[in-house]
């Protein structure tokens, strides 16, 4: 073949390869949200509440005890699963009950949950329930919010403020 | 002509469109491993030219980037798109290397090894590039981190949940620190390492392109660079979500994933393919058959096999024998693809030796030792008739020339172009034949490694041991092709059979004018 011809081929085919790369490298777009939507996480680290109730030792069974084991509460190790839910106009958007991790079921859970809703005002609540000892709630907020499309809105539940915090 | 699978043949037209243009020598299929590595040199230097730029601090990198595109972008931001464009080549370049060792079934018997340490590979760049993307902190980069933290929270043995790092800003700032630090040494490192291993069973590995090539694949991702120069998204705003972001899809393909599926399921898919893909070369598996045996008694220790052998299976050490020789050759079975190119290497297979006993050589392949190969050619040349006397040397992983054989020509297999000792040829002609026509695999992509070259280089005189200058090579033909080609070899041995008769005419000419 023609040395010339053979060069325009080469240049051909490096523009192709080239093209795959640079058009993977960008498209096609990926759409995170539709038009008009928002997305809100859900977010908490918390641990339950002991499943039992601690039980003051006696006088009498504390002297049983070695006396480095001399502790004045008596608890299981357990903590209670945590059930939670978000509300948006009356709607369920998000509900989910998690178990204590652990080998013990002693530890506490993570939750991030993305979750996509449409932009505009909105009639929110949110609780948690921690304790199953409790029927219902353990905390809980109600609130109207108003979302940008595109915002980012997170509700978090701060254990070690006891409540929830909308950023 | 032999079943060939439609992979096979997909694989096979790419690589011959590749040959037009590129000619044998610089087509880039047959260069894909050492075309990774040149990406990964240019990814290398232009990473560290961007470094002196770049703020490893969560509240200065997006400014540190936005400056290099925009303001420095005829230096700084061409070393970026260089750097982004050349990390996208790698994956392409490494995924066309893995359909290629696939189609042209190279992942299975004694190549096990490099297929299983090529998939950790795969790995190791993959997450070299999701860090990478991780460093520009744009919405991009917020959208990696988060994903990537969902999908650690997956697993069982991270104590603390990542995703929630992202609402403390002090814990957010030591993680990307971490993460400039994986990205800049941590990973390199992991990933040279990896590649060394990958490629350690095999002898001469190239790790520098050929010029050509390398010239041509940097114009090119230089023409790109200029004309879409890599940048950022806007920077990562914890309070928004954008919409449509232009995700790279060599890196970061299974995070869209996340929107209809758990992070465990993403796992399972990644493991399973991953595993998958180590598993392969046993699905089926393939035999390679007996290793080569070393006989003592005709080995002088050269070390001529050892430097040939393509897989490095053989290894040099004292005389055991007690013979006058320093050194001996010693076999690694495991390490043997049984190419029989050490037949080829070795003096001692010269077949005009011990003419009235059995033919041993230094080196042998026990299922087609030289004496049988000596006694079928010899036999074969008995047979012949007609006017112009053919044998056929072909190469097993080549074209299939089994249905060639006709009164005057005879074939003899070999299991590659370079287990033919060049005395073999001389014997050929010597013994009657008019022609010794020999097959090989495609120029440039010789199904053994190096047989192909070891052969042209011994046929020039510049290789041990070498095709002598009395053999007239007139009388010698080299057909390489793909197994696809079964006209070109007729048309090829038709053209060889003219061009013997002529030579015989002219012969005859002479001959006579002497006479006279
Ligand atoms: C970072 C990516 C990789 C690079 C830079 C790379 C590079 C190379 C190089 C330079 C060779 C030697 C070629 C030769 O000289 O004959 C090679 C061989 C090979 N690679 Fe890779 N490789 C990569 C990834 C992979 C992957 C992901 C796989 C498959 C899962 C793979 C499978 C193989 C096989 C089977 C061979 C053996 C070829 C032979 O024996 O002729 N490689 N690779």
């Amino acid at each position: 073949m023609h040395k010339f011809l053979k060069i325009v081929l080469q240049i051909f085919n490096y523009s192709l390869f080239m093209g795959v790369v640079w058009y993977f490298s960008l498209y096609p777009a990926y759409h995170q949200l539709d038009e008009n939507q928002a997305m809100i996480t859900f977010t908490l680290g918390h641990v339950g509440k002991h499943v039992q109730e601690c039980r003051r030792m006696t006088q009498e069974e504390l002297l049983k005890l070695a006396p480095n084991m001399r502790k004045p509460m008596d608890c299981t190790r357990e903590r209670s699963p945590i059930t939670m839910e978000l509300q948006m106009d009356g709607k369920v958007i998000y509900n989910k009950t998690a178990p204590p991790l652990g080998l013990f079921k002693d530890q506490g859970i993570d939750i991030y949950q993305n979750i996509k809703v449409p932009a505009g005002k909105h009639h929110l609540l949110v609780w948690i329930n921690d304790d199953i000892k409790v029927k219902g709630p353990t905390y809980r907020l109600e609130q109207d919010i108003s979302l940008k499309p595109e915002q980012h809105m997170i509700i978090e539940f701060n254990s070690s403020a006891g409540k929830f915090i909308i950023k | 002509m032999s079943y060939i699978n439609p992979v096979k043949r997909a694989y096979l037209a790419l690589e011959n469109w590749f040959n037009i243009s590129f000619g044998n020598d610089w087509n880039p299929l047959y260069h894909l491993g050492t075309l990774a590595f040149f990406f990964f040199w240019v990814i290398f230097v232009s990473g560290l030219y961007l470094f002196i730029f770049f703020d490893t601090s969560l509240s200065g990198a997006y400014a540190s980037v936005e400056y290099m595109t925009h303001e420095q972008w005829y230096a700084a931001g061409v070393m970026r798109s260089l750097h982004r464009y050349a990390s996208d080549a790698v994956v392409l370049t490494i995924i066309l290397h893995m359909f290629r060792e696939f189609s042209l079934d190279r992942y299975r018997g004694f190549r096990w090894f490099s297929w299983i340490t090529g998939v950790p590979n795969l790995w190791f760049v993959v997450t070299l590039g999701i860090t990478g993307y991780w460093l520009v902190w744009d919405e991009l980069a917020l959208f990696v981190a988060i994903k990537s933290s969902q999908l650690m929270d997956a697993l069982p043995f991270l104590p603390a949940s990542m995703s929630r790092n992202f609402l403390e800003s002090q814990i957010n700032d030591r993680f990307f620190t971490l993460m400039g630090f994986l990205h800049l040494l941590g990973q390199p490192v992991f990933l040279a390492f990896a590649l060394w291993i990958h490629v350690k069973r095999l002898s001469d590995v190239s790790i520098i392109a050929p010029r050509g090539l390398a010239i041509g694949s940097f114009v090119a991702l230089l023409v790109l660079s200029l004309l879409a120069p890599a940048v950022s998204h806007e920077a990562a705003d914890l309070a928004k979500t954008p919409a449509v972001l232009n995700i790279d899809w060599f890196y970061l393909n299974i995070y869209p994933l996340l929107d209809n599926w758990s992070s465990g399921e993403v796992w399972v898919l990644t493991i399973g393919i991953t595993v998958f893909l180590m598993l392969m070369p046993w699905l089926p598996p393939k035999k390679t058959g007996p290793a080569a045996e070393v006989h003592l008694q005709e080995c002088n220790g050269c070390e001529q096999c050892a430097m040939d052998c393509p897989f490095d299976a053989i290894s040099v050490q004292a005389r055991t024998d007690g013979a006058r020789w320093e050194h001996e050759v010693v076999v690694l079975e495991h390490l043997c693809a049984a190419c029989g190119i050490c037949v080829g290497s070795c003096h001692s297979s010269n077949p005009f030796r011990h003419a009235r006993e059995k033919l041993v050589t230094g080196i042998d392949m026990p299922q087609q030792p030289i004496n049988d190969i000596r006694e079928h050619v010899t036999a074969a040349i008995d047979s012949l008739e007609g006017e112009n006397k053919i044998i056929i040397f072909g190469c097993d992983n080549a074209i299939d020339f089994a249905g060639l054989k006709s009164s005057n020509i005879a074939v003899v297999s070999y299991f590659c172009a370079g287990m033919i000792p060049p005395t073999m040829i001389e014997y050929a002609l010597k013994l009657g034949a008019d022609g010794v026509f020999i097959t090989g695999c495609r120029t440039g992509d010789c199904y053994y490694r190096h047989g192909n070259r070891w052969f042209d280089e011994r046929f020039a005189g510049s290789r041990q041991p070498i095709l002598r200058k009395r053999a007239d090579r007139r009388r010698i033909h080299i057909f390489r092709a793909a197994e696809t080609d079964c006209k070109k070899l007729r048309k090829e041995l038709a053209y060889f059979e003219d061009s013997l008769a002529k030579l015989k005419r002219e012969a005859a000419n002479t001959g006579e004018a002497d006479h006279a």
